[in-house]
């Protein structure tokens, strides 16, 4: 591999003999892509790894306490990353316009989280360290994430923590009043803090209550019930967005000398995930129309262990903990088409695939391997429940062994949450589970500083793709969000606003904010008034199913070509067959929906052109070309060491290629292996 | 299975408001209440007709946005369950279902089903919180707390901020909703300095809001989803005559 003169990525892709659509404009796709100029993070400063952040720090420009009033910035989203930016930037005197799409800064999906917090804090005396935290996070990102950022985050973990406890986060504690930790996904070390099932709700009313402050105080203006539709540039530099109030329906423009996106990750691409219903990509799909670059977007995180749909109804999945693999096991009828239900098939016809094919591992391989065998056995007829798609997780022999009350005791709340959604009772009858959509390492990309390729915009938590890689670990997300929107974005912001303070001032009237408000409600117009038969919601069902299918666990070259020339077609049916009833001054449900799907239906296309590109696997990319004798994900660290970055060129048309190779001095890649 | 949705309808604040008539047919019992209303609402969109608007998010029970009066009670039959956690296999085939949104003066209907609930975001802001600007935070071990008083912390603060507990309460009170907060905040070290200053602003901005007093029907730990105890109203109100009498409108930063 090592002797090719250029990687496998630099030929231009065959088109395999299957001619793309080309009635119309509108039904035009893309298969294959330019590549563009290498690009590289300027920001991060040279010299020891463990050094950069403070180095950084102190080469940033300042912003005098007495001048940060007079600088505007925009937050959009206030999850775990946008509520803890826009309180500390709103705490140290610049000016917050804040938005949400919910009813209330307090209701965003970080909300959701469920199993704690990373920090290497040490409290254990377990061998722990930022040193530690950090190898863990490269190598769990399976080598694609860059190694300045993550010994950023390691760093920063512990601060985190003295923060949110200073705020009143009722983490779970030992008798002695100190701090509990535990163990999180297979690091070897218990790092990680946690309250409860509810880690996630209790960091975000810490940062919503801190938020709560400022807003009250005066210093942040909330716009809650409002939609970020669209980016406003004006002379190269993000001054500002275009948003819909969502109650009055009304569309303008909003100012400001830096934009930051909180807005989330884009897993909602795929209809059924554990993402919130409404959560979506509108915000940095604009923001990549508007000369942000993309990257990585086939990093997607699947989780083994969720509730599987119950039929064409179901609106999106829930996430149960993947402890319950600690003493639940896995199986499936051994014969295809065995209708029988679980109790009256005897264990001889039963097949614990898993225990079967990792002899070592068992039940408790990784997230992406227990993924793709549960799909693996679903597609060859051997999956359980509605539809087939659904694995049992049998807590039987737990049961027998321990005794009921001994399970009771370690995931009874599980249990409850299980039999509350699905009406069966787990202690009788084994659970089915099923992998979902859950994370999206992918996003918009940023320099060290956070700062997109937009001069002036800026993108933090899931919202950017920095610091898991093609893989993240549990228990890092929230770390992350917090890290970017408490630490980080404040001082590199403040570097930006330091170093060209004297901006012109943009209005309303600038003919660049003018044109994009106009463009945004001529979009509005066009949905309202395309009177079609079918709902925007049976779209983006159709759109995820499609995804699902061959983007989702295992992706190969012939799936991907598939759906890289049926998006086209769908987006073209779109335009011609939705059907958004009422108006566009009012609350109006479905026309906020019908614009998201417009999105979704471009970033799909993306999302497989990338994950067509990237011919390896790794992390949460499985390329079924590229695996091991023994059916391992088979990295190729020689092609595509580098991050992806995507740079739009228009609806339908090629996008180009920029790759910003990755550099690893401190933690040098080695494959995995679970047989 | 079939059913009868009743469901209100109301265009704008303005606008009067009435129940109108929806039979449903062919549903799954696995389905969550949500889910039904997003089969009629797809329905409604193909024939044209307006769906009908309603909060939600997470359907997972956590972000508190979906509310839903659902005969009667809010977030519907099941004690310590949302809506978006509510299954059709609780209703019976053929059974006719009133579905309307919260009622309280402090929450006025926005549009349907959905509420302003801006209120509580209101009551967080006069002291739903702990003075702690980013970077000014001590180590976190250097104030250790009893576990029986993180414990009590983490049950107040598991409240979601839906809304049921008003909705349920004939005074249309926001009693619960509050005394959670400060019973979450005032009972760990990290609150203590702004304990009295606290309850006497929270209190405050709850009646400014419109909201009703309490007279113990304990209709609100009923419908509570999170079960927040009715003792914490009692927490509430002895956090309060405390700060009152030792520390009066000096105290208060609003």
């Amino acid at each position: 591999m090592a002797d090719r003169p250029l990687p496998a990525a630099d030929r231009p892709l065959p088109t395999a003999g299957r001619p793309l659509p080309t009635a119309g404009r509108a039904a035009s796709g893309y298969a294959d892509y330019s590549v563009g100029d290498p690009l590289a993070d300027t920001r991060a400063p040279e010299g020891p790894v463990e050094q950069r952040w403070s180095t950084r720090r102190f080469q940033a420009g300042l912003v005098n306490p007495a001048n940060r009033r007079k600088h505007t910035v925009i937050v959009v989203g206030t999850g775990l990353a946008g509520g803890s930016a826009g309180a500390t930037l709103a705490e140290q005197g610049y000016r917050v316009v804040q938005f949400c799409y919910q009813d209330s800064p307090r209701r965003a999906h970080s909300i959701a989280a469920q199993g704690g917090i990373n920090a290497a804090k040490n409290y254990r005396n377990d061998g722990d360290s930022v040193h530690r935290l950090f190898y863990d996070t490269v190598k769990g990102g399976d080598f694609r994430a860059r190694e300045s950022n993550v010994h950023r985050l390691a760093e920063i973990s512990v601060q985190i923590i003295d923060q949110c406890v200073a705020q009143g986060v009722p983490f779970a504690r030992e008798y002695g009043g100190l701090l509990d930790t535990r163990s999180f996904g297979g690091v070897q070390v218990q790092r990680t803090f946690y309250a409860r099932g509810q880690t996630g709700q209790q960091l975000l009313l810490g940062a919503y209550q801190a938020l709560s402050r400022q807003i009250a105080a005066g210093n942040v203006e909330m716009h809650t019930r409002t939609e970020m539709l669209d980016l406003i540039v004006v002379d190269g530099r993000a001054r500002g967005i275009v948003a819909r109030d969502l109650v009055t329906g009304e569309v303008s423009s909003h100012l400001a000398d830096a934009v930051v996106l909180a807005t989330g990750g884009y897993g909602n691409v795929f209809h059924l995930s554990t993402n919130a219903k409404n959560s979506n990509a509108t915000a940095i799909w604009r923001a990549h129309r508007r000369g942000a670059y993309f990257a990585n977007p086939c990093f997607t995180q699947i989780h083994p262990t969720c509730i599987p749909r119950s039929g064409e109804h179901q609106s999106k999945l829930t996430l149960m903990s993947e402890s319950l693999r600690n003493d639940g096991r896995i199986w499936v009828p051994g014969t295809k088409g065995d209708s029988r239900g679980p109790e009256r098939i005897p264990e001889h016809e039963r097949d614990y695939y898993l225990e079967r094919l990792y002899p070592s591992f068992g039940n408790l391989v990784p997230r992406d391997i227990a993924s793709r065998a549960a799909k693996s056995v679903c597609d060859q007829g051997r999956g359980v429940g509605p539809g087939g798609l659904g694995v049992y997780l049998d807590f039987a022999d737990a049961i027998a062994r321990l005794g009921r009350a001994a399970v009771a005791e370690r995931y009874g709340n599980l249990f409850e949450m299980y039999q509350r959604i699905t009406g069966e009772d787990p202690y009788r009858v084994p659970m089915r589970i099923y992998p979902a959509i859950h994370y999206t390492m992918g996003g918009l990309w940023v320099d060290y500083d956070l700062q997109t390729t937009v001069p002036g915009l800026f993108a933090v938590g899931e919202a950017n793709f920095s610091d898991h890689g093609a893989n993240r670990l549990g228990a890092s997300a929230l770390m992350q969000g917090l890290a970017d929107g408490y630490f980080v974005l404040p001082a590199t912001l403040a570097d930006y606003l330091a170093r060209d303070p004297k901006q012109p001032p943009v209005t309303a009237d600038h003919p660049e904010v003018a044109s994009v408000v106009r463009e945004t409600g001529e979009r509005l117009g066009r949905l309202l008034a395309a009177d079609g038969d079918r709902s925007p919601e049976s779209f983006h069902r159709e759109i995820g199913e499609l995804l699902w299918e061959y983007c989702g666990m295992a992706r190969d070259e012939t799936g991907l070509r598939t759906a890289l020339a049926r998006i086209p077609r769908i987006r073209e049916e779109f335009w011609r067959r939705v059907k958004v009833p009422g108006g566009g001054s009012e609350l109006n449900q479905c026309l906020e929906q019908a614009n998201r799907v417009v999105d979704y239906l471009e970033l799909a296309e993306l999302l497989c052109l990338d994950a067509l590109h990237r011919t390896e696997s790794c992390g949460g990319h499985f390329r079924v070309e590229s695996q091991t004798p023994d059916g391992e994900a088979a990295r190729k660290d020689d092609a595509f060491a580098y991050t992806a970055a995507w740079q739009y060129t228009g609806s339908g048309s090629a996008p180009v290629l920029h790759r910003e190779q990755l550099d690893f001095s401190y933690v040098h890649p080695t494959q995995r292996s679970y047989a | 299975m079939n059913l009868t949705l009743r469901i209100w309808r109301q265009r704008d604040p303005a606008a009067p408001g009435a129940m109108v008539t929806y039979p449903v047919r062919d549903l799954s019992p696995d389905m969550s209440f949500l889910e039904l209303l997003d089969v009629l609402n797809e329905d409604l969109i193909t024939r044209g007709e307006e769906p009908v608007a309603f909060d939600h998010d997470c359907r997972e029970g956590i972000c508190g946005m979906c509310s839903l009066v659902i005969n009667g009670q809010p977030h519907g039959p099941e004690r310590t369950t949302t809506t978006c956690q509510l299954h059709l296999r609780h209703f019976a085939d053929g059974q006719h279902i009133d579905v309307e949104p919260w009622r309280a003066t402090a929450f006025p209907v926005v549009k349907d089903l959905v509420v302003d609930r801006s209120a509580f975001d209101r009551i967080i802001g006069a002291g739903g919180y702990i003075t702690a600007p980013t970077g000014s935070a001590p180590e976190a071990h250097a104030t250790p707390v009893p576990k029986p008083d993180a414990d009590l912390a983490f049950e107040h603060a598991e409240c979601i901020g839906c809304g049921a507990c008003v909705a349920a309460c004939p005074n249309g009170s926001a009693m619960l909703f509050t005394s959670a907060k400060i019973t979450h905040l005032n009972t760990l070290p990290q609150g203590a300095p702004e304990r009295e200053s606290r309850v006497l602003d929270m209190v405050a901005a709850m009646d400014d809001e419109g909201f009703g007093g309490c007279t113990n029907t304990g209709a609100c730990a009923t419908a509570c989803p999170k079960g927040i105890p009715l003792t914490s109203i009692a927490t509430m109100n002895r956090e309060f005559l405390r700060a009152a009498r030792t520390k009066p409108a000096a105290a208060r930063r609003h």
